[in-house]
C-alpha cells in the first residue's frame, strides 16, 4: 500500500520499481493542454535546457525541447514525433507551464489586413 | 549541439510569424504534389483531430452533441527572409467533412482551390466552402496531360465565381507554377482583405 504522502502532482511512484515518471500513457489520460491553445502553426522554441533529473518530465517532453532549440511547428513537432496533435498540445501545456518553453501564436484572421505584411510576403515568394 | 541554446541566455531568439495557406481540391486534384513542389522539404504528415461541434442537439438532455473526426494532413514549409514561415496545409477534400475545413481555415491568410479538369465537380465543394466563409481563395487549374483543354473562362463559368477570384492554369509538379500560384493568391488576398490608403485623385 502507498502512503498518501508518497503521492504527489508530479511524482509517481510504483512500490516495486522506485520512481517511475510518466508511467504508461504519455498524457495521463489528459485530451486537453493545460495551458495554452496551439494552433498547429503555433511556434514553439525552447527557453531553458531541463536539469537531467528534472521531475515529471517524460521522455517525450524532451525531445520535444530538443526539436525545438529552433523554432518550429505544432505541426511539424507531431510529424516529427509522428504523434497525433493533440497529443503533443497536451505535451507542450505541461511545458509551457513549467517555462520551458516560449510560445507565439499566429495572428487572428482579423488582423490579416495589413498591406505591408501581404507585400512583404509576395515580395519573398518572388524571390525565393 | 548547444551553441543556439547557450546564446540565448542575453537576446531572445527572434520567432518569425507564422502563416497558413490551404491547399484544398478533390481527391487525386495534386494536392500533395504542390505543397512538396514549393516547401522546403518533402510534405510531412500530421493527423489533428477535429470537432463538429454543430452536429445535431440530444433531444432529451438539450446537450450538444460532439463528434470527432480525426485527419491526416500533408503540409510544408517556406521560409521567408527570417521574418515569415509560411505552413501550406493539403486539407482533405471529402465534401461530408466541411467541418474539417472551418476548423483548418481559421486564421488561414486564404486558400488555393486545385481543379481537375477531369473532375472539374470534385472542387465544387471547396469553392462553395472558401465563398461562404469569406476566406479569399484563388482557383488552380492542374494541367494534368491528356486533359480536356478548358479555356479558363469556361472554368470559372462551370464554377460560376466571381470575376475578381483569379482563375490560373498551373503544373502541380513544378516549383515556378506552384510558386506563382502563391503569389497569385496573396496578391488577391491582399485585395480583399488589405487596408491600404486609397489613392487621393481617383480619376473619375
Ligand atoms: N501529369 C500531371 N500529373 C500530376 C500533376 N499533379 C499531380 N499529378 C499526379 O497526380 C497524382 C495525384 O496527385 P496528389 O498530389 O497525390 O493529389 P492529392 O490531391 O494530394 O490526392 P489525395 O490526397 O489522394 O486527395 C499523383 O500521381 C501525381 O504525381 C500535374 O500537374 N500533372
Ligand atoms: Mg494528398
Amino acid at each position: 500500500m502507498r502512503s498518501p504522502e508518497e503521492f504527489n502532482e508530479d511524482r509517481w511512484l510504483d512500490e516495486e520499481a522506485g520512481p517511475i515518471v510518466r508511467p504508461y500513457v504519455m498524457t495521463r489520460g489528459r485530451t486537453e493542454p493545460t495551458r495554452g491553445k496551439f494552433d498547429l502553426i503555433s511556434l514553439v522554441v525552447a527557453t531553458r535546457t531541463p536539469s537531467p533529473v528534472e521531475i515529471g518530465l517524460g521522455p517525450e517532453h524532451l525531445t520535444i525541447l530538443r526539436l525545438c532549440d529552433d523554432f518550429l511547428s505544432v505541426a511539424e513537432i507531431a510529424a516529427r514525433m509522428d504523434l497525433p496533435a493533440g497529443t503533443i498540445r497536451v505535451l507542450l501545456g505541461d511545458l509551457l507551464d513549467r517555462g520551458f518553453i516560449d510560445v507565439q501564436e499566429p495572428h487572428p484572421e482579423t488582423e490579416l489586413d495589413d498591406d505591408c505584411f501581404y507585400q512583404a510576403v509576395i515580395d519573398g515568394l518572388r524571390s525565393l | 549541439m548547444d551553441f543556439g541554446r547557450s546564446e540565448r541566455g542575453g537576446g531572445r531568439k527572434r520567432i518569425p510569424s507564422a502563416i497558413k495557406i490551404l491547399i484544398a481540391g478533390g481527391f487525386g486534384a495534386g494536392k500533395t504534389t504542390l505543397v512538396g513542389a514549393v516547401s522546403e522539404t518533402t510534405p510531412l504528415r500530421t493527423e489533428e483531430t477535429l470537432t463538429n461541434r454543430s452536429v445535431g442537439v440530444d433531444d432529451i438532455s438539450g446537450v450538444e452533441a460532439k463528434a470527432t473526426t480525426t485527419v491526416a494532413m500533408d503540409f510544408g514549409r517556406i521560409t521567408i527572409k527570417d521574418q515569415y514561415v509560411l505552413y501550406l496545409f493539403g486539407t482533405p477534400g471529402q465534401e461530408r467533412f466541411w467541418f474539417v475545413w472551418d476548423e483548418l481555415a481559421l486564421g488561414a491568410l486564404g486558400a488555393v482551390v486545385l481543379a481537375d479538369t477531369r473532375k472539374l465537380a470534385d472542387c465544387f465543394p471547396s469553392v462553395d466552402f472558401f465563398e461562404r466563409r469569406g476566406t479569399p481563395f484563388v482557383v488552380a487549374v492542374n494541367c494534368f496531360e491528356g486533359a480536356r483543354q478548358y479555356a479558363l473562362d469556361e472554368v470559372r463559368m462551370a464554377l460560376g465565381i466571381a470575376p475578381s477570384i483569379p482563375v490560373i492554369l498551373c503544373d502541380a509538379r513544378k516549383r515556378d507554377s506552384g510558386k506563382e500560384v502563391l503569389i497569385n493568391l496573396v496578391q488577391h488576398a491582399m485585395l480583399t482583405r488589405g487596408k491600404r490608403p486609397r489613392p487621393e485623385n481617383v480619376t473619375s
